[in-house]
């Protein structure tokens, strides 16, 4: 999917530095704004995993550590294996799907950031 | 009976070799023959991307040897199995975006050119080649035992006879077609396993008389199959909780996954690979493992756990849909070592001859040269032929064996990569440090220890690495300028 609200942003972005250019060679070392991107997508990445674990622990020792007699079902299956296994992946596919449609952004892969435009 | 399985096979096998004759077409064609061969170009969509990450992460361990230990363990089994659902978004967001765009800024071709642009250390390159390499032929062997074993119990072909078609098969492909082959292959080994895991769950279940049938079945048999613990409480607590590191946040650091993640065209395609390998993955682990811990039920009384996918199979669907459906498993197989080959025959040629050997053509545009060229393909083929020649003698439960390498190549690279990316402070020495001890370490918990605290070994090792890793980088001087700025700052430099 397009974001065009990005693709304006990358363009302002590639005209700025082509001003800013001649002088900031010799200055401190500047981030590529793409990389900022990069470090947060990797953390929300990691907190998804994260909460699948808790999903993924909660349901199946919640209502499966105990006698195997006062097990109840859902279609059949034992209720810790239908939530954890098969509720947790649908749900958690579903949920990875709306992180990279929301929460990510499209970059474009090239050198710099300058050459945005490229290969968006 | 055996011409209605094999003909589907052989179908299947000459779709294979097309692909490879298509990929090596555009091989001779291409400009830059080591970014065509060991990488396709970077030229993977969303589709390709996601297939080929996950057929090449599902492996004779989650098609042959899990299912086998899902039969003796029941539905505990296939809980620890879905651990594996975050592999895919984890794998590609971790690594991210940052990495496929420092890849393209070093022309990348490997794990090692990597880890050589941001620690600039020949010995980290070398450990890290000798690790890949040492572990990746383990890994093959038992992958291309469990291929045999199938093609044995499926065909009633001998051992031997089904690992010469199916290792012939697998070497050549890789040889001739190179990286593009392996994720066209893998592609389409990615729709064959969906469409295999699909019918044989059905069928499964329609054997079975439907779930709650199967699950009383399963409860007949032994209570403790319905329980997340199994019999006789084998899947303790830490133990379960460890394969989180192990087949969760770990295959962060797996080479041959790890490589696919800088080899996507654009951040579409990997937003895409994201949401599809989700999927994909989290159906094909649960419907195999559900499967194994069925086939219980179905077919009874195994002692071999290998033998039950090839049984459940022959027995529940009809012959020529049979030799249609097990050809997903071999595909899971073919699909592992294909991508095992090219990136060990590449870390061999590139990271290992072209930096160390012969250094004056260090600029990839330049490597045109039909020497090149050849060594190569001789590099993929013998290596292929070697571990060709290690599966004649096949030890017995798949998963150990593969799982040894694959927590071997996590304590080598999961810390370097990582940190590499994320954490300015970290040096070659650190790097250096973690590997060697990461493997040693590796291999004395896991012949010596085997569980600790009751954890996979893993995880102690991992942790070891990471302190070794971040006091050595603190003791030692910091990266220079011109590496920080092309991890962290535009690459002008």
């Amino acid at each position: 999917m397009t974001n065009p609200p990005d693709v304006d942003h990358a363009g302002g972005l590639a005209e700025n530095l082509v001003i800013l250019e001649g002088e900031e060679k010799q200055m401190e070392r500047k981030t590529d704004r793409r990389f900022v991107q990069a470090n947060k997508e990797a953390v929300i990445a990691v907190a998804l995993s994260l909460a699948y674990f808790i999903w993924w622990y909660a349901t199946a020792y919640g209502l499966g550590d105990r006698p195997v007699a006062e097990y109840t079902y859902i279609l059949g299956f034992p209720a810790w294996f239908f939530y954890s296994c098969i509720a947790g992946f649908i749900l958690f596919a579903v949920l990875a799907a709306l992180m990279v449609r929301f929460l990510f952004k499209e970059v474009s892969l090239a050198r710099s950031e300058e050459n945005t435009g490229g290969d968006a | 009976m055996q011409s209605a399985l094999i003909i589907p096979l052989v179908i299947y096998l000459i779709l294979v070799y097309l692909l490879a004759a298509y990929a090596n077409r555009i091989l001779s064609k291409s400009g830059n023959f080591l970014e065509e061969y060991f990488i396709g170009s970077r030229q993977m969509g969303g589709f390709v991307l996601a297939m080929t990450l996950v057929a090449t992460y599902t492996s004779a361990s989650s098609f042959v040897g899990g299912p086998g230990v899902a039969y003796k363990m029941g539905l505990g089994w296939v809980l620890l199995a879905m651990i594996q659902l975050p592999a895919a978004w984890l794998s590609l967001s971790v690594l991210g975006k940052k990495y496929a765009i420092i890849a393209r800024r070093i022309n990348a071709v490997t794990i090692n050119d990597i880890l050589r642009a941001r620690y600039n250390n020949q010995w980290v390159v070398i450990c890290g080649s000798l690790a890949l390499v040492i572990f990746f032929i383990a890994a093959m062997v038992a992958q291309f035992v469990g291929g045999a074993r199938l093609f044995e119990g499926m065909t009633g072909l001998s051992y031997n006879t089904g690992l010469i078609i199916f290792a012939s098969t697998v070497v050549l492909y890789t040889t001739i077609g190179g990286f593009r082959a392996v994720a066209l292959t893998d592609a389409v080994q990615g729709v064959v396993m969906i469409i295999g895991t699909t019918a044989l769950l059905f069928g499964v279940i329609k054997a079975g008389g439907g779930i709650p049938n199967l699950v009383a079945s399963l409860h007949a048999v032994d209570p403790a199959l319905i329980t997340p613990a199994g019999p006789n409480g084998f899947l303790s607590k830490p133990f379960i909780l460890s394969f989180w590191v192990l087949v969760c946040f770990g295959v962060i650091g797996i080479p041959h996954t790890a490589v696919r993640c800088f080899g996507y065209k654009d951040s579409r395609a990997m937003h895409r690979a994201i949401i599809i390998g989700t999927f994909v993955l989290g159906f094909l682990m649960l419907g195999m493992h559900l499967c194994g811990a069925f086939g219980r039920v179905i077919v009874p009384g195994l002692t071999v756990g290998d033998k039950i996918m090839p049984a459940l199979t022959l027995k529940v669907l009809p012959p020529v849909f049979a030799g249609i459906f097990l050809a997903g498993p071999l595909a899971a197989i073919m699909s592992t070592i294909d991508s095992q080959l090219i990136l060990a025959s590449a870390t061999i040629v590139k990271d290992l001859y072209i930096n160390y050997i012969k250094k004056e053509s260090s600029d990839p545009a330049k490597d045109r040269n039909p020497l090149l060229k050849r060594l190569s393909f001789y590099t993929t083929a013998i290596l292929g032929l070697i571990v060709f020649g290690a599966s004649f003698n096949p030890p017995d439960l798949i998963v150990w064996l593969n799982l040894f390498a694959f927590g071997g190549l996590q304590a080598a690279f999961l810390w370097p990569l990582v940190l590499g990316l994320y954490w300015k402070r970290a040096n070659a020495s650190g790097a250096l440090a973690a590997m060697v001890v990461g493997v040693g370490s590796y291999f004395y918990f896991a012949t010596c220890i085997k569980r600790v605290a009751g954890m996979h070994v893993i995880v102690p090792v991992l942790a070891i690495t990471l302190a070794v890793f971040v006091l050595v980088s603190l003791l030692t001087p910091k990266p220079d300028e011109a590496t920080l700025d092309l991890f962290w700052g535009t690459g002008e430099e």
